[in-house]
């Protein structure tokens, strides 16, 4: 049996993207360590935002602020921590439903181990020292009373 | 409307294809998919091909497999960066317009040289999920514990479907993870690989091709004993975002399921292409799919989950029950994206 063959290679995409009204404005918040949502005509608030109302399509432009607080509304363990992820130790993953927003957003939830996780209780955003409007200027969450 | 059937199928699935080419994978089962009606390249109308360049690390990858269709002289041919099912939807409409009678569908996947839950990651929106690389194991797991923090599912239910398609995939050659002894509390006992989900609530990962042929009207009855008519094929999509979503539900499948007529007649058989349990639970609801219905005899995808080929390989399977006579009408179904983001549904009858 030959020995698999082995080579490397790097695939890329060397394009530029423009964020856009929405998505750039909550990468902009990110860097300045706020989180945007944005309002349908319901009244109800997207976090993260979209440009276009996912039932109807119609183009959104309220942002309001949520956060930094939230309610854990489902997780999981990550271990090992996967590879190109911006965590490098065995994390939790979560959806979280922050305040102000009625959809929860996926992130990683800091904590050392999966016992301290659970549905419904109530995290808080860790912001890292130096951001650069990337969804990873948000750490991740934390239990609130963790300390941020 | 014209009456389209598939009329011939051929496939394979193996844990791992890593001495063989995408072409030297697709050349035996093309050969069997045309040569079992007794067709060559010449007597095709139109090929069409599903598979991800992005999968292969290539860009036009898939121009390399038209060399195990036969492209010279010069060939209709078309391609879908979709799982084959979609392929084979294009090439139901262009016989839909007319001109030609026959059309052959092909679609494969070899994700076997990387680690395909973390490539699916790239399947992500690029700003707030795809940096965060979330696994597909972790992402399923999401949905999982809302599904079974709401009641929706429970663990013992999750196991069964588990050990059906242990138990169906025993008899599958095509099938990479089988067990004729698996039972609810065996599947309980694993160890959570994503918690909540555990092994065999994912699929198995699997690199294969499949290729079937499509013929309208007459041409069909000439070249098949038993074709597996077309009566109803659709595909919906629902938004992107987890967040935006009721993950305890899958409504672009049930749309699909709608459109396609999949309710206005008993059905003997419906295979479908759910990578976890969690999913074939919400698609079992979603389809309408009742217990005069068999699900997934061969074990359905998560016996074996060719990236890329995963539904156009349920149809077939689906199909290939009407064309040996063990069913009168079946449900073949393909999902593409996250959580079920989007399906195609396509209802099949003997005649």
């Amino acid at each position: 049996m030959a020995e698999r063959l082995r080579a490397d290679l790097v695939l890329e995409y060397p394009f530029t993207r423009t964020t856009g009204p929405v998505i750039g404005a909550f990468l902009t918040g990110l860097r300045e360590g706020i989180v945007l949502g944005i309002r349908r005509p319901d009244g109800t608030v997207l976090c993260p935002p979209t440009e276009y109302d996912p039932e109807t399509s119609a183009p959104l432009t309220e942002l309001v602020e949520v956060g930094p607080g939230g309610e854990l509304v489902s997780w999981t363990w990550v271990d090992p921590p996967r590879s190109q992820s911006p965590w490098d130790q065995p994390h939790g993953l979560g959806m979280v439903r922050l305040d102000g927003a009625d959809t929860p957003m996926v992130h990683g939830l800091l904590v050392d181990s999966p016992d301290e996780l659970s549905v419904g209780m109530r995290v808080t955003a860790r912001w890292r020292s130096e951001r650069e409007g990337h969804i990873a200027d948000l750490e991740g969450f934390v239990p609130e009373g963790a300390g941020q | 409307m014209r009456d389209i059937a598939v009329v011939s199928v051929a496939q394979s699935q193996e844990k791992a294809l890593t001495h063989t080419t995408e072409v030297e994978l697709m050349v035996p089962i093309i050969n069997e998919a045309r040569g079992a009606v007794g067709l060559t390249q010449d007597d095709i109308g139109f090929t069409c091909s599903g598979s991800s360049d992005f999968l292969a690390g290539q860009a036009f990858s898939f121009v390399h497999t038209l060399d195990a269709v036969g492209a010279v002289p010069p060939i209709s041919e078309s391609h879908v960066e979709m799982d084959g099912a979609w392929a084979l939807y294009e090439s139901w409409v262009k016989l839909q317009i007319g001109g030609i009678d026959t059309a052959l569908v092909y679609s494969y996947g070899k994700s076997s040289p990387g680690s395909l839950r973390d490539v699916l990651s790239t399947q992500l929106d690029p700003y707030y999920l795809g940096p965060l690389w979330p696994d597909a194991f972790a992402m399923a797991a999401l949905q999982a514990r809302i599904m079974l923090d709401s009641g929706t599912v429970s663990e013992q239910r999750l196991a069964e479907i588990a050990v059906r398609s242990l138990n169906g995939a025993a008899d599958n050659p095509l099938a990479v993870r089988s067990s004729a002894d698996a039972n609810v509390d065996s599947v309980l006992a694993e160890a959570p690989i994503a918690d909540p989900l555990r092994p065999s609530d994912c699929a198995a990962s699997a690199d294969g091709g499949v290729a079937v042929v499509l013929a309208a009207g007459d041409r069909a009855r000439e070249l098949c004993e038993r074709p597996a008519w077309i009566k109803g094929i659709d595909h919906r999509i629902d938004p992107h975002q987890p967040g935006v979503r009721d993950l305890t539900r899958a409504p672009s499948a049930h749309k699909a399921a709608v459109e396609a007529g999949a309710g206005n007649d008993r059905l003997d058989a419906a295979e479908l292409a759910a990578p976890f349990t969690t999913q074939e639970h919400i698609l079992e609801a979603e389809l309408g799919l009742g217990s005069d219905t068999a699900v997934n005899a061969s074990g359905g995808a998560l016996a074996g989950h060719t990236m890329m080929a995963a539904g156009l390989m349920r149809i077939a399977d689906a199909a290939r029950q009407i064309h040996e006579g063990r069913a009168n009408r079946v449900l073949g179904h393909a999902a593409s994206g996250l959580f079920l983001q989007q399906n195609l549904v396509c209802v099949m009858e003997g005649e």
